[in-house]
């Protein structure tokens, strides 16, 4: 007996469900409102993609030009794309990079100190990725030490895709978005006080 | 079919013994505790396990008997309500009031003895005067640096910890990166790196052996190969240890040996690891002054071999992928004076 109406009663519930799918209706609407935004989340798979393992490298040191003068047929070459220039992994593994290389000890956060600053408009020797590149891996005269054998090619490419970001190159959403490092020190609202002392004694 | 059911029984019974047997012994056991601070959690642990255990037997056996002796459901939808006799009624009430009065009871036992546990356990002023080991947690992998009022004395080393037996050792934790855990079941309880801020916990293990630690809070990729040894020996062979760890590196005897410090000193190695007596001084990475005196490599997740060694500067990513070590693109001829330099780092 009991049976039976459970059964009555799941057989009305599929068919109300039936009824509804069919208001639902069209594959259009059902395209539009479960597909679509299904797409939409695999837009961001290439800026979460990681890849550890180093690829070939992107760059080669003949791709930098340094005047609009060159050999061969009319036209300039084409710009080199930097693979880690889409991906955020890569952007802040460059920002780490930087200040475990010690890329801040003459430059700094990107304001420039013994180097020359990143952050700004300025590109002394070009602001394409392969210019970047070849600064870091053959150096530059005054100062700039050449990095090459020293870091792998894959983390110049990090490296190259972090200071183009400093200064904004880069889409937005790949960009660095904050400090992985603490705060070197308390923020002044949280600093206890100091009783003020004087560390010889003082003036008679 | 009975005879299969009976075989089946007696397979799941043996094994479910192995399972408990085999969490007795071991080096990585919060149930076999080496040192006080082990000694008083796992004393928490079993007054936990065998109230909580008896508890649940007598609940159980009163559901048991309650279904025993029920009494029949009222067939008729609007049955009268019989009101019970005075008598069952006073003690229905008693066993509720004396249950709740147990449970309370119970609790505050386990609130008492939890507080005092947690309470020694943090005592660790007195320790100050012992060995103090400052350990610094990186993305994957712990740094690890012995203190000493005598600066010459200070050392750094990495993922493996001496320690003499019968002294209590403080440590003091510290995060480069993220929030990590120290935790070595065997000596002592949890205690977290936090960037940023200094935590401190002591131990002490009361018989020589090697213990197992790992990190106890997810730290990214590779939280799980984050994992430590801590060797516990006699004062004599740890102040030998540790002798030999203060020395700078040995310098190359052979030519391979020779090749090779040249090999680490021009390639990428130099960027991230420190060689104490030679130019590399970098500490981004482990400390190889004496990285062929370490049982393991990677955070303990290979066995310190020649093979596991090129392998593993050769392509760390197959072994530990994300880990900070780039690839390296050495010819056969470089890797193998490398390894061979690597090895005499003893």
């Amino acid at each position: 007996m009991c049976k039976k109406k459970f059964h009555a009663k799941t057989q009305r519930f599929r068919k109300g469900a039936k009824k509804e799918n069919c208001a639902l209706g069209r594959p259009s609407r059902l395209c539009v409102k479960f597909l679509l935004p299904c797409l939409l989340l695999f837009a961001a798979c290439k800026r979460e993609q990681r890849q550890f393992s180093s690829p070939p490298s992107t760059f080669k040191s003949y791709d930098v030009t340094m005047s609009d003068i060159h050999p061969g047929s009319p036209g300039m070459p084409q710009p080199v794309q930097n693979p880690s220039d889409e991906r955020a992994f890569d952007t802040n593994e460059g920002k780490r990079l930087y200040t475990q290389y010690n890329c801040s000890g003459c430059h700094f956060n990107g304001g420039g100190g013994i180097g020359p600053p990143l952050m700004d408009e300025k590109w002394i020797y070009g602001e394409n990725p392969e210019n970047i590149y070849s600064t870091i891996v053959e150096g530059r005269p005054n100062g700039m030490p050449s990095f090459r054998q020293k870091i792998p090619d894959n983390q110049v490419q990090q490296l190259v895709a972090y200071v183009r970001s400093m200064s904004g190159q880069l889409r937005k959403d790949v960009m660095p978005t904050r400090n992985d490092a603490m705060n070197a020190r308390r923020s002044e609202q949280r600093t206890e006080r100091e009783t003020p002392r004087r560390s010889s004694p003082a003036p008679q | 079919m009975i005879e299969t059911r009976n075989t089946t029984l007696k397979i799941c019974v043996a094994l479910g013994v192995a399972l408990c047997c085999s969490s007795c012994g071991g080096i990585h056991n919060a149930l076999n505790p080496t040192g006080p601070q082990s000694q008083n959690l796992s004393r928490l642990w079993w007054l936990f396990f065998i109230v909580c255990s008896i508890v649940f037997v007598i609940v159980m056996i009163a559901v048991l008997l309650s279904l025993r002796n029920r009494t029949g459901e009222p067939q008729v939808e609007n049955a009268p309500v019989i009101e019970p006799p005075l008598e069952q009624e006073r003690k229905r009430r008693n066993v509720v009031i004396s249950a709740i009065t147990i449970t309370v009871i119970i609790l505050f036992v386990f609130l008492i003895a939890s507080f005092s546990a947690g309470r020694s356990m943090t005592a660790e002023l007195e320790h100050k005067n012992g060995l103090n080991i400052e350990i610094n947690g990186h993305q994957w992998w712990w740094e690890v640096r012995y203190d000493d009022v005598d600066a010459s004395n200070i050392f750094t080393t990495a993922n493996e910890i001496h320690i003499p037996v019968g002294v209590p050792v403080t440590f003091s934790l510290k995060a480069a990166d993220v929030i990590h855990s120290f935790w070595v079941p065997n000596l002592a309880g949890k205690k977290d790196l936090i960037p940023g801020k200094i935590n401190t916990i002591w131990l002490q293990a009361d018989k020589p052996g090697v213990y197992r630690g790992q990190c106890a809070e997810y730290c990214g990729l590779q939280h799980a190969r984050m994992a430590l040894w801590i060797v516990a020996e006699p004062q004599e062979q740890f102040n030998a240890w540790r002798q030999n760890q203060i020395q700078t590196s040995v310098t190359p005897a052979s030519d391979s040996q020779k090749r090779g410090q040249q090999v680490f000193l021009t390639s990428t190695c130099v960027m991230c690891h420190a060689i104490n007596g030679t130019p590399a001084g970098s500490n981004i990475g482990p400390n190889l002054t004496h990285v062929a005196s370490r049982n393991m490599i990677a955070a303990a997740t290979l066995v310190n071999t020649r093979e596991h060694l090129a392998q593993w500067i050769k392509d760390s990513q197959q072994y530990k992928p994300g880990n900070k070590m780039p690839q390296n693109n050495l010819s056969d001829a470089d890797l193998q004076s490398l390894v061979d330099y690597l090895q005499s780092l003893k």
